[in-house]
C-alpha cells in the first residue's frame, strides 16, 4: 500500500556552501541523505537526528519542521493524524521509543528550592566540607554495641549489605541489546569513575564488563537472558525488574533486527528472532512470589549484596511498594511515566502510569507511617533532568536518584525517539557495527563523568544555600520543599506546603 | 565421604549454607534425609556435587544451579531448574508449575505428570541446550515463548480419554522444539506452532536423551519408542515481526 504520510520534516541544504564532500550522506543512517550529483535530501526518511547538521562542516543543513503538512486544527493534531494514517497503512501497534513526550505538567517545575537567610547560615560548599555519599541497602532498626573482652565498644547488630555511592545518581537500566556494547563500557567506565552504578538492564552482562562488577546492578526481568550464577555474582547490587516507567504491564519485544550473533551469544537466543520479555515473571504472581524469587537471588549471591525490586509509578504504587519491602526487598526503584524505553507500544508510553513526583511522595510517606522506611532504600526514576530535579527528588524522600534519558543526551542522543529502529546514528540504541563504532567509548565516559561532576557540584550549592552540610541532611527534608501554581490536593499528596507559607 | 543430613525441622537457610560451606571443604556428595519443604536446594551451586534428596523439596529447586546431580526420591514442587544453566535433576514422581523457566542447560527428567507452564521461555546457544523430559502429562501453556531447549511429553499410562496437554501448547513459542508421544487436539496448539513429522535427526535425539531417561526410571526404550512421536516447532521465529507500525 502506497504511504500517504506526509514528511516530518523539511532538510534545507544551502547549495552555496555546501562543498559536496557527502559528509551528511555518509552520516545519515535512515536513508534521508542522497548524492545524485550533489545531496538531495528525501524529506520523508529525515527524523531529526541531526546527525548530518552536527557534522556538516559548512554548516549547509538546516531541518524544520513540515508547518503545513497538515491543516491545523486545535483538535485532530498532526501527531494524531500521523498516527491514524500509519495504523490505516499498517494494521499495526504504533512503536515508539524514548519517554513520554506529552505536554503532562512536569510537578519538578512547580517547586522550589528553600535558602538560608540571616538566622540560620548557609554554607560555602567549595571551601567547607560537603557531604553527597550516600549508602543504599536495608537499614537496621537500632544499633547495638556491647563492650568486648579489652574492653572496648563493639558494634552487635548485624548490619545488612550496602552499596556505597559517591554521588546519588545512578545510571538507568538499558540492556546490552536496546544499547550498544560501546554504551555499556561507556555507562560502566562512568560509574566506576564517578563511584556510582550502571545497570544492565534485562539482556544480560558482556564478559567485557566483568572488571566493572563493584559498579554495575545486574537486573533479573521477566525474560530471564543472560541470567546465571556468575551473572548474579559480578555485580554490586542485583535487581528484579517488574516494571518500566515507559510501559508499565507490558511486556517486551527486542525487535529481531537488534539481535546479532553477539546479543545472540549473552541472551541465548536465536540469531533474528525477537528477544520476548513476558508481561510477568511467570514466577511471581504475589507478593509470597516475589518474596521467593528475592530469597532465591540472596541465596545465590549468598546474602552479600542488596535485592532491588524495581517498579514503575502506578495508581496503587505505595501499597504496592510496601508489600515489595516486607516481602524483603533492600531497595524499591519506582520508576515514574516519563521514564525513557528503547521501544514500547505508543498507547502505553503515553497514557499508562503516573508521574514519579507524586509516586516517589507516596511511597516514601506509606513505608514512615507504616514504621518500614529504614528497611529500605528509595531510588527514584523516570524523569530526572538536572541537577535540580535530583535535589528535589531527595528532598521528597528519595535516597538517590536515576538518570536514563539525561545519560543518553550526554553522549550524542537527539531523542529523535527512533531506538526501536536499530538504525541510531548516533551508535546508541543500534547493533550495526558500522553505527556502533561511531561512538567512542573513552569520549562518552569522559561526558558522563562530567556531568555527574557538574550535578555534583550543583548539588552541592544547593546544599550549601540550604544551610546543610550532607545529602542526608535534606533527604526526605519536605519543609525544604514549597509548591507553586499547584492544587490543594496535589500539595497534600507531595506533602509541601504552597510557596508564600513559611513555617 | 558421603555428607548425610537429617534435615527435620531444618529451615532452607541453615540448611543451603550447610551444603554451601561444605563444598567448600570439597565435599561432592550429600544425602538429604526428612526433606519437607526447603526452598532453593541446590540454588547457585556451581560444581558437580551430587545431592540425593528423600522426601518433597520446596520451590526453586535448583535455581541457578551450575552443575550438581539432584536426585529427588519423592515429588517435586513449583519453580524446578528456575533459569538452571547445567547439572541434572531426576525426579521419582511428579512436579509442579513453571518448571524449567528460562532454562538455559542441563537436563531435568521426571517421571510422572508436571503442572503448568512447563518449559517456559527455555533458550539454548550452540551446544548448550536444556531438556525436560516429563513420562506423564503436562498442564496448560507448555512450552510458552519457548526460545529454544527441547522439551519431551511421554504420556506414559494416561487414560485414554486425558489429553497429553493442556490448553495452549507452545504458545508464543520461537526456538526449540516439542516432542510429543501420541497426538494433540488441532485447538489446544498455540498459533505460533505447527505440528511436523519426525525425522531420522529428531529419531536420533530422541533415542539418545529418552535412553538415558528409561535407565534412570526402569523403562524399555523400545517399548516407549514403538508408539508415534510428533513434533511441534515454531512457524516463524519472528512470531510478532508485523505486529507493530513503525
Amino acid at each position: 500500500m502506497m504511504s500517504e504520510l506526509p514528511p516530518e520534516f523539511i532538510v534545507k541544504i544551502d547549495y552555496d556552501r555546501c562543498r559536496r564532500c557527502k559528509r551528511c550522506v555518509m552520516n545519515c543512517s535512515f536513508g534521508c541523505m542522497q548524492f545524485k550529483d550533489r545531496v538531495v535530501p528525501e524529506h520523508k526518511n529525515c527524523v531529526a537526528c541531526h546527525r548530518c547538521t552536527t557534522f556538516c562542516p559548512e554548516s549547509a543543513i538546516t531541518i524544520t519542521s513540515n508547518e503545513l503538512a497538515y491543516k491545523e486544527n486545535a483538535n485532530w493534531m498532526p501527531e494524531i493524524r500521523k498516527n491514524i494514517l500509519k495504523q490505516a497503512q499498517t494494521g499495526g501497534i504504533l512503536l515508539t521509543g524514548m519517554g513520554n513526550p506529552k505536554p503532562y505538567q512536569i510537578l519538578w517545575d512547580h517547586m522550589l528550592i528553600d535558602a538560608c537567610q540571616v538566622t540560620n547560615p548557609s554554607i560555602d560548599p567549595l571551601r567547607e566540607p560537603m557531604e553527597l555519599r550516600t549508602f543504599i541497602g536495608r537499614k537496621p532498626d537500632r544499633l547495638e554495641f556491647a563492650h568486648n573482652k579489652d574492653g572496648e565498644i563493639d558494634l552487635v547488630t548485624e548490619l545488612q549489605p550496602q552499596v556505597k555511592l559517591d554521588v546519588p545518581i545512578l545510571f538507568g537500566a538499558m540492556s546490552y541489546g536496546a544499547v550498544s556494547l560501546n554504551v555499556h563500557r561507556a555507562l560502566a567506565m562512568a560509574a566506576n569513575r564517578s563511584g556510582t552504578l550502571m545497570n544492565t538492564g534485562e539482556g544480560g552482562l558482556h564478559k567485557d564488563l566483568y572488571p566493572y562488577a563493584g559498579n554495575i546492578i545486574v537486573q533479573v526481568a521477566s525474560g530471564r537472558f543472560g541470567v546465571h550464577s556468575e551473572y548474579l555474582n559480578t555485580s554490586a547490587m542485583v535487581e528484579i525488574k517488574i516494571g518500566q516507567g515507559a510501559k508499565p504491564g507490558i511486556g517486551g519485544h527486542l525487535p529481531g533486527e537488534k539481535v546479532g550473533e553477539d546479543i545472540s551469544k549473552t541472551r541465548m537466543i536465536p540469531v533474528g528472532t525477537d528477544a520476548i520479555s513476558p508481561a510477568p515473571h511467570h514466577d511471581i504472581y504475589s507478593i509470597e512470589d516475589l518474596s521467593q524469587l528475592i530469597f532465591a537471588i540472596k541465596e545465590a549471591v549468598d546474602y552479600t549484596k542488596p535485592v532491588s525490586v524495581k517498579i514503575s509509578a502506578v495508581h496503587n504504587v505505595a501499597a504496592i511498594a510496601s508489600g515489595i519491602v516486607r516481602a524483603g526487598a533492600d531497595v524499591v526503584t519506582i520508576d515514574g511515566f516519563k521514564g525513557g524505553t528503547g521501544a514500547s507500544p505508543m498507547v502505553i508510553r503515553d497514557n499508562v502510569g503516573i508521574p514519579i513526583e507524586l509516586a516517589l511522595a507516596a511511597v516514601d510517606q506509606r513505608l514512615r507511617d507504616e514504621g518500614i522506611r529504614n528497611n529500605a532504600s528509595i531510588i527514584c526514576a523516570g524523569g530526572i533532568r538536572s541537577s535540580g530535579d535530583v535535589a528535589k527528588a531527595i528532598a521528597l524522600g528519595a535516597d538517590a536518584t536515576v538518570i536514563g534519558t539525561a545519560a543518553l543526551v550526554a553522549i550524542g542522543c537527539r531523542i529523535c525517539q527512533k531506538c526501536y529502529t536499530g538504525n541510531c546514528a548516533w551508535g546508541i540504541a543500534t547493533q550495526k557495527p558500522e553505527l556502533t563504532r561511531r561512538l567512542d567509548p573513552q569520549v562518552s565516559a569522559q561526558r558522563l563523568s562530567n556531568l555527574l561532576t557538574a550535578w555534583s557540584l550543583e548539588l552541592k550549592e544547593i546544599l550549601g544555600s540550604l544551610g546543610v552540610n550532607s545529602i542526608e541532611s535534606l533527604r526526605g527534608s519536605r519543609e525544604r520543599l514549597r509548591g507553586i501554581d499547584l492544587d490543594e490536593q496535589t500539595l497534600k499528596l507531595l506533602g509541601i506546603k504552597p510557596a508564600g507559607v513559611g513555617q | 565421604m558421603v555428607m548425610e543430613i537429617d534435615c527435620k525441622g531444618m529451615y532452607y537457610k541453615k540448611l543451603n549454607k550447610m551444603i554451601r560451606d561444605a563444598i567448600d571443604k570439597n565435599e561432592t556428595e550429600f544425602i538429604l534425609h526428612n526433606i519437607n519443604g526447603q526452598r532453593y536446594i541446590g540454588n547457585g551451586i556451581n560444581e558437580k556435587i551430587k545431592i540425593t534428596i528423600n522426601g518433597v523439596p520446596g520451590n526453586d529447586l535448583a535455581m541457578f544451579m551450575n552443575g550438581p546431580s539432584l536426585i529427588v526420591n519423592a515429588n517435586g514442587q513449583d519453580g524446578l531448574a528456575n533459569t538452571m544453566n547445567a547439572g541434572e535433576i531426576i525426579v521419582y514422581g511428579s512436579a509442579g508449575d513453571v518448571l524449567g523457566y528460562g532454562m538455559r542447560g542441563g537436563k531435568l527428567l521426571i517421571r510422572d505428570n508436571v503442572g503448568y507452564r512447563t518449559g517456559i521461555h527455555m533458550k539454548e546457544y550452540k551446544k548448550q541446550v536444556p531438556v525436560i523430559i516429563a513420562g506423564g502429562v503436562a498442564g496448560d501453556f507448555c512450552g510458552e515463548y519457548m526460545a529454544g531447549g527441547v522439551l519431551v511429553l511421554l504420556g506414559l499410562d494416561k487414560d485414554e480419554d486425558t489429553p497429553i496437554a493442556g490448553d495452549y501448547l507452545g504458545t508464543g513459542m520461537h526456538g526449540g522444539v516439542i516432542y510429543i508421544r501420541g497426538e494433540v487436539e488441532e485447538h489446544t496448539l498455540g498459533k505460533e506452532v505447527s505440528v511436523l513429522e519426525l525425522n531420522d535427526k529428531d529419531i536420533k535425539l530422541l533415542k539418545k536423551h529418552l535412553g538415558e531417561y528409561c535407565k534412570h526410571f526402569g523403562l524399555d526404550l523400545e517399548e516407549v519408542m514403538s508408539k508415534p512421536f510428533i513434533k511441534l516447532l515454531p512457524v516463524s521465529s519472528r512470531p510478532y515481526g508485523n505486529l507493530y507500525a513503525y
